[in-house]
């Protein structure tokens, strides 16, 4: 219904539509147009997070899957998983240990002590697509391939899709590394947080997949 | 106007490529995606009329079939073609990504997307996935036969499936595989762009239902296409790569026994695409509610009934929109217990559904109706989502679904309901931002003439198709000539088919008056229909940055119309308190 004039003239001030966030100003890539508006840092943390909630809705199906088809055949044979794995997860959990630890650095503006820690994380993280791949040769070898079982056609499909992400988790940590924060929209601190959150939750998803691959084989 | 800088002033590119093809601006990848749904819909409505034709005269000689007659594997690759380039092209397009993308920063106060670069990409993206799907009509063996679902073990086999099932059908996988890259990138952007840029004063209570709309629609997408790419690629494995996700053992087709392949499930496919399909089914048609909310408050000069409610209804159906996904699947099998669940879950959707509804007659209600032709459309929507809707519950009940789940019942619901009720939503769109977007009013005299043809149209073509249904008429059927018991409804199809013509031909009338007025129509001054909310306080058609660096401040929620006490009857969102009452 229609409201009096005067009721809501106080409430100016939106929750997060507030507007009152500082743009980061500059220009969106450096590139011909002149560029675009600033936008509130906090706008990179929110697509992050939507942006995950879709990869995980993606390898949720991917899941259920894995869950259904096993359930449902009775051609599941289980292959030997390989030993490489155990340590490309380790190599993994300690890569979400650096990050932290970079993170601190930047935190206490140790430019140096950040972009070393970053670099061992970017290190360990193509550290562990090699040992991924390494994994698949291994399979390879043992004659177990993409078509032989549906068991291995999961993991192979999970490992690449995973594989993927993680590459792109790569190129961010890259990105990061050498973004020259003068001409960006972004600040260094909302990306490095952006990128660390993103890390974190790949790491998460290859224990998650771990587990589901290890035990569900 | 109280405004407060913005702060990142930007201009506006220059040169061609980068101002209307590698466009950063919202509002012409807007455009993009209107252009590009409304190439895919006249694309999709020939493919339906050489349907038609084939239906009513199947001996008729058309000139693209190599003999002269149309096989009916050539009838099944246009049906194919026509949903998935309707559901995909037009519908998803259109209203979310064409009027959202022009309109949903302009309203919340915003310069742009968040992300203008994503923004370009995501439509760039579909644009390479019209392409590639398209492109499946020109290889070998033509365009798929296997529906808009794809349905395994058909659209699994490979050419040994038919014509259209090797190469064309591979096409069609991974275009609409790219589609949900770009829908996915899409719906980032809306979501966040809702989320965190809006301008002062623009809290939640105060965006236009339209804007709520097309968040809703947005995180639907978000959870959506990211199951059917999943599923994409399960298919595009099974195809090109030999594993037996969906394909199943024992298969023979043909005589030819398949040996490559064993344990796979075709239901698995049925169950992922469905949990995409049915939110799919919102995502055509939420923006359309949203814009018939917007349009019915404007029009009644009239706050919209119930906000609040049309909030929540908006919402509940989005979440139910997850839960039902098995109601297209009573006839596959499954367990009488989980229809049942299935069933209970569907019928539930007609709560929020008639809540709507009721609020749409609340608001125009006592109203001081004036009608446009936007507001035709409007109501043409509201009393086809109604239509349409209906005959959901029938099919909502398993034990009714099992007699009409294959026949041309579900055609005429689907059609009536996320079909013309979207389309009806996009022409409301169309013709109420139309000034907005080009500066020039569409002719209303034309408008009008192109609503009534095309009202009477939709229901002649699809209110008959029940009866068909009813009378067992199944769906798909390229020949009925040879059918005995499909003789006596030959005359339903003759008169279906005639309505279809003078419908499609009617859209040539909207064509004319969209290029027409687009060249010669008359001026349109800022705020043409005395709206309230943002995009009416700005040039038509809005400077490069909307706001040309100064972002308003909202005091008030959306619809104020016929407020008393005030001078107009509405109030403008941006208008500061000061200003309410005196002449503006």
């Amino acid at each position: 219904m229609p409201g009096t004039i005067t009721d809501e003239i106080e409430i100016i001030d939106a929750g997060r539509g507030g507007g009152t966030d500082v743009p980061a100003g500059g220009d969106d890539e450096g590139e011909g147009s002149g560029g675009s508006p600033g936008i509130p840092q906090r706008a990179y943390f929110t697509v992050i997070q939507l942006g995950l909630a879709g990869i995980i809705m993606f390898f949720m199906a991917l899941t259920s899957s894995f869950l259904v088809r096993k359930g449902l055949g009775n051609d599941w044979v289980a292959f030997n998983f390989p030993r490489i794995l155990w340590l490309n997860t380790l190599i993994l959990l300690a890569s979400s240990i650096t990050i932290q630890i970079a993170r601190r650095h930047l935190r206490g503006d140790e430019k140096v002590a950040f972009k070393q820690w970053w670099s061992v994380t970017t290190g360990l993280g193509i550290l562990f697509l090699a040992g991924q791949f390494i994994a698949w040769r291994q399979l390879a070898g043992q004659g177990v391939f993409l078509v032989t079982n549906p068991s291995s056609s999961f993991f192979y499909v999970l490992t690449a899709a995973h594989g993927l992400h993680l590459f792109g988790g790569i190129l961010a940590l890259l990105y990061v590394s050498y973004r020259n924060w003068q001409r960006s929209r972004i600040s260094q601190a909302t990306a490095t947080d952006v990128a660390s959150i993103y890390w974190h939750c790949m790491d998460g998803l290859w224990i998650f997949l771990f587990a589901l691959l290890y035990l569900g084989r | 106007m109280v405004t407060h800088d913005s702060g990142g002033h930007h201009h506006p590119p220059s040169g061609f490529i980068r101002k209307y093809i590698f466009s950063l601006d919202h509002k012409v990848i807007g455009l993009q995606y209107y252009f590009l749904a409304l190439f895919s819909v006249f694309l999709g409505m020939a493919l339906s009329m050489l349907m038609r034709i084939h239906l009513v005269w199947p001996n008729l000689k058309l000139p693209f079939t190599p003999g002269g007659l149309m096989t009916p594997e050539q009838y099944l690759a246009l049906m194919t073609m026509h949903g998935s380039i309707m559901v995909f092209m037009v519908l998803t397009t259109a209203p979310q990504s064409g009027f959202g993308n022009y309109i949903l920063p302009i309203q919340i106060g915003a310069e742009d997307m968040a992300f203008p670069v994503l923004n370009m990409l995501s439509f760039w993206t579909t644009f390479v996935s019209l392409v590639v799907v398209v492109s499946a009509f020109f290889v070998t063996g033509g365009a798929p036969i296997s529906g808009w679902t794809a349905y395994p073990p058909l659209s699994a086999l490979g050419q040994i499936a038919g014509p259209g099932q090797g190469a064309g059908q591979t096409l069609w996988v991974i275009g609409v595989a790219i589609f949900c890259i770009g829908s996915l990138l899409g719906a980032l952007n809306f979501i966040t762009t809702t989320v965190d840029l809006r301008a002062k004063g623009m809290t939640l209570g105060r965006m236009p239902l339209t804007v709520w709309a097309w968040l809703v629609t947005a995180i639907l997408g978000l959870l959506a296409f990211g199951v059917l790419l999943a599923a994409c690629l399960l298919l595009l494995l099974d195809r090109i790569a030999g594993t037996s996700f969906f394909i199943p053992g024992g298969l023979v087709v043909t005589d030819t026994p398949i040996v490559s392949h064993t344990g796979g499930s075709p239901l698995l496919w049925q169950h992922l695409f469905w949990f995409f399909g049915h939110p799919e089914v919102y995502i055509a048609i939420l923006p359309g509610m949203g814009v018939a909310s917007h349009v019915l408050s404007t029009f009644s000069r009239k706050p919209v009934f119930g906000y609040k409610a049309m909030v929540g209804a908006l919402g509940a159906i989005g979440f139910l929109g997850f839960c039902v996904w098995g109601h297209h699947m009573f006839i596959s099998g499954m367990s009488p217990y989980s229809a049942f669940a299935f069933s209970l879950l569907t019928m539930t959707i007609g709560v929020p559904s008639a809540i709507k509804t009721f609020n749409w007659l609340g608001t125009l209600w006592g109203g001081s109706i004036h009608f446009t032709t936007s507001m035709m459309f409007g109501l043409g929507f509201v009393s086809l989502f109604v239509t349409g809707g209906l005959s959901g519950l029938f099919l909502a009940q398993p034990s009714i679904d099992l007699y009409l789940h294959d026949t041309y019942f579900v055609v005429a619901h689907f059609h009536l309901i996320m079909g013309v009720a979207a389309i009806f939503g996009i022409f409301a769109a169309t013709y109420f931002w139309f000034p907005k977007m080009f500066g020039r009013m569409l002719n209303e005299t034309i408008g009008k003439i192109h609503f009534w043809f095309t009202f009477i149209g939709v229901y002649s073509i699809f209110m008959p198709m029940h009866f068909l249904g009813l009378a067992g008429h199944p769906r798909r059927y390229a020949d009925t000539t040879g059918v005995n018991f499909l003789g006596p409804l030959h005359p339903v199809h003759y008169f279906i088919t005639m309505a279809a013509m003078i419908t499609i031909t009617a859209q040539l009338i909207f064509l004319f008056n969209f290029f027409y007025s687009m060249k010669a129509g008359q001026k349109a001054s800022e705020n043409p229909w005395n709206a309230t909310t943002l995009e009416w306080s700005i040039p038509s058609p809005p400077p490069f940055d909307n706001f040309a660096g100064h972002i308003p401040v909202v005091y008030r929620g959306p619809y104020e119309f016929s407020v008393p006490g005030a001078t107009d009857d509405y109030i403008p969102q941006h208008l500061t308190p000061e200003k309410v009452g005196k002449a503006h």
